[in-house]
């Protein structure tokens, strides 16, 4: 098991490597970091210079993507501008678990990401359970009375919420419980922020700005998911096992919960497990719309300043937790599954 | 017909489906006596699995649906009862075995595990009883080293072992009656006849009645007591195995009976293959449905159905026609 | 048996139902398909709002603005109300449904046309071809589509000049959404298109094409990719919803197609500033949306019951 984890782990380097590549190269294009710098404008010719010799901008795309890469500290570079390298370089790259330092905040990079990350995880892993819960709860209800009434509203409502943008969930369910209960008197939810500045940072403010992203987060998730828990346990209760379980007398609990739920459990694991790194995506516009301070909401802010240290930073970690989501996903696979298990 | 063990009167199941009903088994009476071994007969989708699940009600509803019909067993009708009176005859009373051992075990579960619950669950075993009487059941059934297999999983064993382990768990709980449905044919030739024998030699243990589900004559020949054939989801004929194989009152037997090799025949003897194919099970019968394949048909057979009517004692047939004459009856 | 009469043959005949083609039987079950027929209505009526509209308003009266009509609500002038600079929101709904289904199926044509070459080339030749455009397809896969877009956006989106097209004048972020959103999406059908040609050119009728010197370009095209039109077209359909998600998303970040061309998606951009004093501003062209993509979905479901050969439970 370890030899074939190692093996995975060296299966995904050269694709993060091409994917470090491609997004470097589009990075070249996003825009004039210098430009947008700190929110000055930077006018004098030769601070633009200095400016630009300092941050390696002056340098050749592949060479700015070696130090990148693996830093310019095993190297001289040219620090005052006569054209003679004189100082090592400062950088260790990211390979060396140095991102750079953001264009814009001067900030370490890997702090900055390191600052919202537990932001991000928290509504991520909120709806996820939420997602996961409901999905399970509904699915399997669905299956077990398939072309009931229940199940024919379900199905059409489940299209639906899996048809929902994000945006506009989030817009209606801001609408609903914070304007409208608001104007009825309500108990209403506040739909900004992660806590009211006036309140502090307590446990409770964050749980309750949280109830609408996670539900925004959740909505498309929980449909797409209980559609396909739903189809997964109908193959599953067709199968000859079950009607095996069935024949031999055992209380109907024990066959669903039992023989066809553990089944249907490889599938379903597999494709929970895929897309959890994906949740990330909708945590962009989640996160812009609800002004959460994650990831999501430091990335659209550094895109459109051409961070690129920033910007680089997140969309890696983004592909290696794809990566990595992969082969924890193979992982479980494998010990749920006595045909692999025992190979 | 007193002492009957179950007694089956006009069986009626339909499948509800976009295409429209079907009709997959028409009105069968039959029945089966303590320890009497009977062989169920016919062509695949003739419907001889899907009456015996909806004896069981194991039939999925909706589509299926039984629509009439009283199964008799020991006093009770088993289709008037609940799913969860059902779940208690399963298994314990009537025990099954199915087709494919490849695709009827739980591949998650250890053999362990599939083979003890049903004791747990019927016969109030602890864990440890039960696994004490799953590794003798296996030993029975010819599994060598038992007790270490028992914690295996089913792709760990080959199609044979498998049916074997199926046929352990059916008989964990001691059952009264045993369905066994096409048990043998996925399995090779060699096999099969193992498997054959080893029922053959449980049933003597245990005095079970046993109705076997088969679409080749051969294999029934040595083991059953009798013999019903079936075609297009009615009963055409019934009779004790002897009478049906030196005497066969319908056609279809007949031409079952043309179709199967033996080693008795002459070398340049051919094996007859039967013309046309089955009967579209959507359209509702009319008239006899062998009718169109049939050899000795008659005006009469495409206007009315024969009913299954005795012509010897033990041996009904239903047929218009005389086959050993060739005259209307 | 040999004595049959011919009655009985014609009887036997009856029982037999005559073969249909695939598109028969796919077609069959598409009408069956209650939720699958509702979408087809309520994308027609969706494309006769979108195009039929343009006979009520001009594109000139939908980019008007006139700031003291600023934020009305809906009334019998504006039926849908009035955005930030007093525009009539009906009308761009209209002009922004066009631009909307316009991207939604363009940049679905070149994501097809991709991702058949792409999946066509891996199955095909396999060997190193297809390991590169695997690796590619895997690359582009393991980051969301919407960091994609927005990378993507970035990059192309400098200084698009405007276009002339039909003597309207649309802004160039038409085209360059388009391009990315169709460059970003065929990583699926190409992985579909692949399977397809790769189960497919072990077949004897392929074998024999070759074996008769029939060239590569003419069994791709005229003997496999024909057997592989059904998955295609129910990822491709499918796909339309996501593209018009995709323009949605990307110009509700701001990223997308630049005002004053419509799109239901940057209608969308600024409304979250008037969540509760005008909520019509982000309503409308948010239901609208809505009702595309699952008008779409349900086509596209009720298609691959439809003709997804492995679902070929009646």
């Amino acid at each position: 098991m370890v030899r074939y984890i190692v093996k995975r782990l060296f299966q995904g380097l050269p694709l993060l490597l091409v994917i470090s590549i491609t997004l470097f190269l589009l990075m070249m294009n996003i825009g004039d970091p210098i430009a947008t710098m700190g929110g000055r404008t930077i006018t004098r010719q030769s601070d633009r210079e200095r400016l630009t010799r300092q941050l390696g901008l002056d340098k050749p795309i592949s060479v700015q993507y070696l130090y990148w890469l693996i830093g310019n500290d095993w190297t001289k570079v040219d620090s005052d501008g006569d054209g003679i390298p004189d100082n090592y370089g400062t950088r260790h790259g990211i390979l060396r678990g140095d991102f750079g330092t953001s264009l814009v905040t001067r900030k370490p990079v890997t702090e900055l990401i390191g600052e919202r990350i537990p932001n991000t995880l928290l509504l991520m892993v909120a709806s996820e359970v939420v997602t996961v819960f409901f999905a399970l709860l509904f699915g399997i209800y669905s299956a077990l009375r398939q072309y009931s009434v229940m199940d024919n509203i379900m199905t059409a409502l489940l299209f639906i919420a899996y048809s929902m943008p994000i945006f506009f969930v989030s817009l209606m369910s801001m609408y609903i419980f914070a304007v409208l209960f608001k104007k009825w008197g309500l108990p209403y939810l506040p739909t900004v922020g992660m806590f009211d500045p006036q309140v502090g940072k307590t446990p409770w403010q964050i749980f309750i700005h949280m109830i609408l992203p996670v539900f925004s987060l959740s909505v498309t998730y929980f449909a797409a998911y209980s559609r396909y828990i739903r189809s997964t346990m109908l193959e599953v209760l067709s199968q000859d096992y079950v009607r095996t379980a069935r024949s031999k007398g055992l209380p109907r609990r024990q066959v669903v919960y039992i023989h066809a739920l553990k089944n249907a459990a490889l599938p379903i694991v597999t494709v929970i497990g895929l897309d959890l790194p994906f949740l990330l995506g909708g945590a962009v516009v989640t996160e812009r719309i609800f002004a959460w301070p994650g990831m999501g909401r430091l990335f659209l802010d550094h895109v459109s300043r051409s961070d690129l240290p920033v910007v680089m930073g997140i969309l890696m970690l983004v592909a290696t937790a794809v990566v990595v989501f992969q082969i924890i996903t193979d992982i479980i696979y494998a010990w749920l599954d006595p045909r692999i298990r025992f190979d | 017909m007193t002492s009957a063990l179950l007694q089956v009167t006009d069986l009626q199941t339909r499948f509800h489906t976009p295409e429209g009903i079907v009709h997959a088994v028409n009105g069968i009476s039959f029945h089966i006596n303590e320890g009497e071994t009977v062989a169920i007969v016919g062509e695949s989708g003739c419907g001889k699995s899907v009456s015996m699940m909806s004896l069981l009600k194991l039939i999925p509803t909706p589509p299926g649906e039984i629509s009439s019909g009283t199964a008799i067993y020991r006093g009770t009708d088993l289709l008037q009862k609940s799913e969860r009176e059902m779940e208690d005859i399963r298994g314990k009373d009537i025990a099954m075995i199915f087709q494919d051992p490849m695709t009827s075990l739980n591949p998650v579960l250890t053999l362990g595990r599939q083979l003890t619950e049903s004791m747990r669950e019927h016969l109030g075993f602890t864990k440890e009883q039960a696994e004490e009487r799953a590794v003798q059941m296996l030993e029975q059934v010819g599994i060598p080293d038992a007790r270490r297999r028992i914690n295996e999983y089913p792709h760990q064993f080959s199609g044979g072992m498998r049916q074997r382990v199926m046929i352990a768990m059916a008989l964990s709980c001691a059952p009264s009656l045993l369905i066994a449905d096409e048990p043998t044919t996925a399995l090779d030739v060699t096999i099969q006849a193992q498997i054959v024998e080893l029922v053959a030699r449980i049933r003597e243990s245990l005095h079970m009645a046993i109705i076997w589900i088969t679409h080749d004559l051969g294999v029934v020949a040595g083991m059953a007591d009798r013999v019903i054939v079936m075609y297009a989801g009615f009963i055409v004929e019934e009779a004790d195995v002897n009478d049906l194989y030196d005497s066969p009152g319908h056609p279809y037997t007949l031409a079952l009976l043309a179709a199967l090799p033996r080693i008795d025949r002459r070398r340049d003897h051919h094996l007859k293959s039967i013309a046309g194919s089955p009967p579209n099970l959507l359209v509702a019968p009319h008239g006899c449905p062998f009718a169109p394949r049939c050899e000795f048909v008659i005006e009469k057979c495409r206007q009315e159905n024969p009913p299954l009517i005795q012509i010897e004692k033990n041996h009904s047939s239903a047929c218009w026609v005389d086959v050993k004459t060739g005259a209307p009856r | 048996m040999n004595n049959q009469t011919p009655t009985l043959s014609e009887l036997a005949d009856d029982l037999i139902t005559p073969p249909l083609t695939l598109w028969q039987l796919g077609w069959l079950r598409f009408r069956r398909h209650k939720m699958a027929l509702f979408g087809g209505v309520i994308l027609i009526l969706l494309f006769i709002f979108a195009f039929g509209g343009a006979f009520l308003y001009t594109e000139k009266y939908a980019n008007f603005n006139d700031t003291s009509q600023r934020l009305l609500a809906p009334s019998a002038e504006h039926p849908f109300g009035t955005d930030s600079i007093g525009r009539d929101i009906l009308a761009r709904t209209i002009y922004g449904g066009q631009i909307s289904l316009f991207i939604g199926l363009v940049s679905v044509i070149i994501e097809t046309i991709l991702g058949i070459i792409i999946g066509a080339l891996a199955g095909y030749y396999g060997g190193v071809i297809d390991a590169i455009l695997m690796r590619i397809t895997e690359a582009m896969l393991n980051i969301p589509t919407i960091f994609l877009l927005i990378v993507m956006a970035k990059f192309f989106g400098g200084n698009v000049p405007e276009i002339e097209i039909a003597g309207r004048v649309f802004s160039g972020s038409v085209i360059v959404i388009i391009v990315i959103i169709g460059a970003t999406s065929w990583m699926y059908l190409a992985r579909i298109v692949r399977a397809e040609f790769l189960s497919l050119k072990e077949n004897e009728f392929i074998l024999a094409a070759r074996a008769t010197g029939t060239s590569n370009s003419q069994i791709i095209f005229y003997h496999i990719l024909p057997n592989t039109v059904a998955p295609i077209i129910v990822s491709s359909t499918l796909s339309v919803a996501n593209a018009i998600l995709a323009e949605a998303y990307i110009s509700f970040l701001g990223l997308g197609v630049m005002p004053p061309t419509a799109t239901w998606g940057n209608m969308l951009e600024s409304s979250a500033k008037y969540l509760d004093s005008a909520p019509w501003l982000w309503f409308f062209p948010g239901m609208l949306i809505l009702l595309t993509v699952l008008s779409i979905n349900f086509i596209g479901d009720g298609m691959r019951d439809a003709l997804d050969p492995r679902s070929r439970t009646i």
